[in-house]
């Protein structure tokens, strides 16, 4: 079977700035993988990829065995239109590292807009459903506030209810937790762990090594633009076999 | 000076009612002058954010135009030129009522495409991309996400031009609309009397425009409080 995610030889620069270097990648539906690595080192430009909110340079992306945001015209890859694009951004799931809900919209309004407009569900269906996604991470009491009358932790759990109501196959992470005071990360990681739990295929952008070393299947540490380490997290996080990996891991534990 | 409460006794039964009735002309021309700039502008902002070179550089070379140009040049080319351009067709329909809205709107229009290129401009890239990320087309990111948003922003601005616009109409009387200036400059002289026609008028100006006035100062503070 094709895996869910693969990712072909992806390079990106900006102008001069090399910040992918060939990353090469399969995620298997169910697998949850976490990147580690410095900040900088193009985890982030990574994920943008992916759904191409960012155009890779090079390289490819397969979802499911299709082709992701290219078309082959004449025997030349093109890349697609943002509209082109819409359909394909639908299946993956994207958590922004600052939550980007929309202030207009109360909570409910955030996690329906998309299934309703999208997907085309009726507006109550797509309701019912966003009623059911607050629910779940716990929000279905906070469902009428508009997004500033909420906390940090309460607004990421809004925004990963928006990408669970549009039922995509793959879930993408960018430090989810990274803006978020720290008594509220565990509120965010707990329903992070409950999607894993569930089955979802993740790829998940942390600095959160405990949290990587418990839910992923596989981690990959990242760094200048390239795979430097990579296996599951006992051997990457506590065990590591590059030394560049130690460095940063003693690095972010000294924090 | 001394004179004018006797004056206006005298006259206001005869002076009010002309005027507020070509005061309603004025209202006429700014409303649809103002629905008119308010579409024109849309139409070049979205324009001036287009995936085509051309489009942007036609829709900045217009605003930039429009908005530089007095606006009673404005009224006199749109007034006068098709005519002279286009001899052979029938211009009856085209009166300087017509003329003035589509001058005054044309105008409008320029300063509006700013107004809400700003307010589009004003939201921080992140509300395009998380829309985009949920599978929204650009249209519907516009539709559902920017422009609601961008609304909110520009409602003030465009609240101060509407007010601007109004007083603005006063130009039209130079392309031989009927409106309240116009009327006001023939009774003024025809009685000899200007200082208290004019004085009247302007206190017609005021009560059109200042409800506009207190509806931008409610606004602002609204908005500033929420959201
Ligand atoms: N849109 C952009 N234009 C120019 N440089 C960028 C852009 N986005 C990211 N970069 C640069 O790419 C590098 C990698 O960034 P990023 O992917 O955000 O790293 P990380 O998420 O690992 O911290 C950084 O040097 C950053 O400044
Ligand atoms: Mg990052």
């Amino acid at each position: 079977m094709t895996p869910l995610l693969r990712i072909i030889d992806l390079h990106k620069s900006f102008g001069e700035l090399v910040v992918l270097d060939g990353i090469s990648l399969d995620v298997e539906r169910g697998q949850k993988v976490s990147i580690i690595g410095p900040s900088g080192s193009g985890k982030t430009t990574l994920l943008r990829c992916i759904n191409y909110l960012e155009k890779p340079t090079s390289g490819h992306i397969h979802i499911d065995g299709t082709l992701i945001g290219e078309k082959e015209v004449g025997g030349r890859f093109v890349h697609l239109s943002d509209r082109e694009l819409a359909k394909e951004r639908a299946g993956i799931g994207f958590v922004f590292q600052r939550f980007n809900l929309f202030p207009h919209l109360t909570a409910l309004g955030n996690v329906t807009i998309a299934p309703q407009k999208v997907l085309g569900l009726s507006h109550d269906q797509a309701e019912a459903r966003a009623r059911e996604m607050l629910q779940k991470v716990g929000l279905g009491h906070k469902i009428d506030q508009y997004p500033e009358r909420l906390s940090g932790g309460q607004q990421q759990r809004v925004a990963i209810a928006r990408v669970l109501a549009m039922q995509p196959k793959l879930m993408l992470f960018d430090e989810a937790t990274s803006a978020l005071d720290p008594e509220l990360i565990g509120e965010v990681l707990r329903v992070m762990r409950q999607l894993a739990e569930e089955g979802s295929t993740m790829v998940i952008v942390t600095h959160e090594i405990q949290f990587a070393g418990e839910v992923s299947d596989w981690v990959i540490f990242m760094d200048h633009g390239k795979i430097v380490e990579q296996g599951p997290p006992a051997q990457v996080l506590f065990d590591p076999q590059q030394p560049r990996t130690r460095e940063f891991l003693k690095h972010i534990q000294d924090r | 000076m001394l004179k004018l409460p006797q004056i206006y006794a005298e006259n206001i039964n005869r002076w009010l009612p002309e005027l507020l009735w070509f005061a309603l002309t004025t209202l006429k021309i700014a409303l649809a002058a103002f629905v008119l700039a308010v579409l024109v502008g849309l139409a070049f902002a979205l324009l001036r954010t287009s995936r085509f070179a051309v489009l942007r550089v036609l829709a900045t070379a217009y605003i930039e135009i429009a908005r530089g140009l007095p606006i009673v040049v404005l009224l006199y080319i749109v007034y006068f030129v098709p005519p002279q351009l286009f001899p052979g067709l029938n211009w009856q329909w085209f009166t300087g009522f017509t003329g003035a809205v589509v001058g005054l709107g044309l105008h409008g229009g320029a300063i509006l495409a700013e107004v809400f290129r700003a307010g589009i401009e004003a939201l921080h890239k992140g509300q395009r991309e998380a829309a985009m990320s949920l599978g929204m087309t650009p249209t519907q990111s516009m539709a559902y996400i920017i422009l609601p948003q961008a609304t909110r922003i520009v409602l003030p601005p465009v609240a101060n031009y509407a007010i601007g616009l109004l007083k603005d109409t006063s130009l039209c009387s130079l392309i031989g609309v009927n409106e309240i200036m116009n009327d006001a400059k023939s009774i003024a002289f025809a009685d000899y009397q200007p200082m208290a026609v004019f004085v009247l008028v302007a206190a017609i100006y005021f009560v059109m425009s200042y409800p506009l006035s207190l509806a931008v100062r409610v606004l602002e503070r609204r908005l500033n409080v929420s959201r």
